[in-house]
């Protein structure tokens, strides 16, 4: 602190640099000890903080110049802004997804679980949002592909049945944090998209339901193993109220991004905009994966 | 003239004795920690409310269903929001703090150790019973220390566990080092805890120790300790 001068006809009042540097550190030293020179107090203190002796104007304007140095923690503030709040925890949100993004493994299966650790079926609860069961003819129901894929069109459910069958029993999570293990059957996600030639470099699969219901998912979660265009649970066709006839199962994505009824399906490097996901579009975070 | 009599009242006024107790790094760590911290509990709270269970979804049996009034966010989506944004400021105050103690030794002065035992019980009996005053020997004596440990405890275990809740498939080792999802959710929760049973103490202490005492937080400099007499 070399603005730190001692007044004139005032020795010993302020000490330099080379006072904090007491010979023994101070670690062993209590006030009753050591004899000590009178008018020269301890230069550090009992665990080697500087030590300084100041006429009062000088500490105060020290003070100051602390207080000042912590002012970046106002820039918290900004989030008490009506204003500025949204904005700043959408920020939040997408470096979390770009931290999601960077953390996830694209070959790190999620864990499978033995027979006698799933949950029956009816202990399997469903979340819905307005519709509970979609009025949908089966007979005809076919899955829309659009976007960027070389075939696009309309598939019969048989045509997706006709992919080699992956069975799993998986954990399903939930965002409001219950979790429930179950037995999941479909075709993976990945052969489907390459059998009709979609362009697997594309960012994102959007998808929309026949219960209004859309959802956006990165493209290397969509070709992630594990993630399944789900048609059965515990052996038998999807139940109505689990998302009938298809369904995404994806056990490395939050319940919310697995959507059920599924109506279309699009190959895109572009989100319709203020359409990232049903719930996203209300405050969940998009990426959501486990 | 008024700045003449300033002058003279300077070279008049005796010098004080200041101790540089907090470094920049620790104060600014702690500001910004404790801020995340209200946060993190305010809407971890909220995010609770969704499921405020440790069992399963079906049959569900809650456990504790925050008021209103300690929660923050609104609802789900809004509350994961502030979560999920100032997790990283908690995270980030405090690897800053952990890595500054570490580097720069500070941390002897502050780390519970075990020959801290034997000096806790006579200042809890100062604290709570109104016993005899222990004498002041060091920056912190030896409660202080097991409160501060705990923190440091609490804070390690919440970020794991919480990173475990975030990304239980990618942390699927920490999350069998916390005995599974549910359980991780339950460690997590007494993490919060701990910081609810530390902060009125916390609280109470300064208080008790009046300004000069707090404002070594802010600036880092203690006017006159009292280990120095």
């Amino acid at each position: 602190m070399p603005d730190e001068r001692e007044p004139p006809g005032q020795p010993g009042e302020s000490h330099g640099p080379e006072a904090e540097s007491a010979p023994d550190g101070g670690a062993s030293r209590t006030a009753s000890e050591q004899p000590r020179q009178p008018a020269h107090p301890p230069r550090v203190g009992p665990s080697g903080e500087p030590v300084r002796d100041l006429p009062p104007a000088e500490s105060k304007r020290m003070n100051r110049r602390e207080l000042l140095k912590l002012a970046p923690v106002i820039v918290l503030g900004a989030f008490a802004i009506p204003k500025w709040q949204q904005p700043l925890l959408n920020e939040g949100y997408a470096f979390g997804d770009w931290a999601s993004g960077k953390l996830f493994g694209r070959h790190r299966l999620a864990r499978t679980f033995s027979d006698h650790e799933v949950a029956p079926l009816e202990r399997f609860p469903y979340n819905y949002y307005d519709v509970l069961y979609p009025d949908i003819d089966f007979s005809t129901w076919t899955l829309t592909v659009e976007g960027l894929v070389q075939r696009p069109g309309d598939y019969k459910l048989q045509q997706i049945q006709a992919f080699p069958k992956i069975v799993q029993n998986t954990r399903h999570v939930c965002v409001e944090g219950w979790d429930v293990i179950g037995n999941f059957g479909g075709a993976r996600a990945s052969d489907f998209l390459r059998a009709i030639g979609a362009d697997l470099t594309a960012r994102y699969l959007e998808v929309e339901c026949l219960d209004q219901y859309y959802e956006s998912i990165d493209m290397e979660t969509i070709l992630h193993p594990q993630t399944l265009l789900c048609y059965e649970m515990y052996g038998q066709p999807l139940p109505p109220g689990h998302g009938a006839p298809l369904r995404l199962q994806m056990p490395t994505k939050l319940g919310y991004k697995q959507a059920k009824y599924l109506d279309t399906i699009r190959v895109t490097n572009v989100l319709k905009d203020g359409r990232q996901g049903y719930w996203e579009d209300q405050g969940y975070d998009w990426y959501g994966g486990l | 003239m008024a700045s003449t009599a300033n002058a003279i009242d300077r070279k008049q006024a005796q010098p004080v004795t200041m101790v540089y107790e907090h470094p920049f790094i620790v104060r600014f760590a702690h500001w910004v920690n404790a801020v995340a911290l209200l946060v993190m509990i305010g809407s971890g709270l909220q995010v609770f409310v969704a499921f405020p269970s440790f069992g399963p979804k079906i049959p569900q049996k809650n456990f504790f269903v925050p008021p209103k009034a300690i929660t923050l966010g609104g609802w789900l989506g809004g509350s994961l929001q502030w979560h999920f944004t100032f997790m990283w400021f908690f995270m980030g105050s405090g690897l800053l703090y952990v890595i500054y103690q570490v580097v720069s030794g500070h941390w002897r002065q502050v780390l519970f150790l075990p020959h801290d035992i034997k000096g806790v019980w006579p200042m809890a009996k100062h604290y709570f019973f109104f016993g005899k005053k222990p004498p002041v020997k060091a920056a912190y004596n030896s409660l202080q220390k097991l409160a501060y440990t705990s923190t440091l405890f609490f804070g390690v275990l919440s970020t794991l566990t919480g990173l475990v809740l975030w990304k239980p498939v990618q942390f699927w080792w920490l999350m069998l080092l916390f005995g599974g999802f549910r359980l991780t959710r339950i460690w997590h929760f007494i993490s919060m805890c701990g910081f609810v049973a530390f902060i009125p103490g916390h609280l109470i202490m300064v208080a008790l120790h009046g300004w000069n005492n707090f404002y070594s937080m802010i600036t880092g400099w203690k006017r006159e300790p009292e280990y120095l007499d």
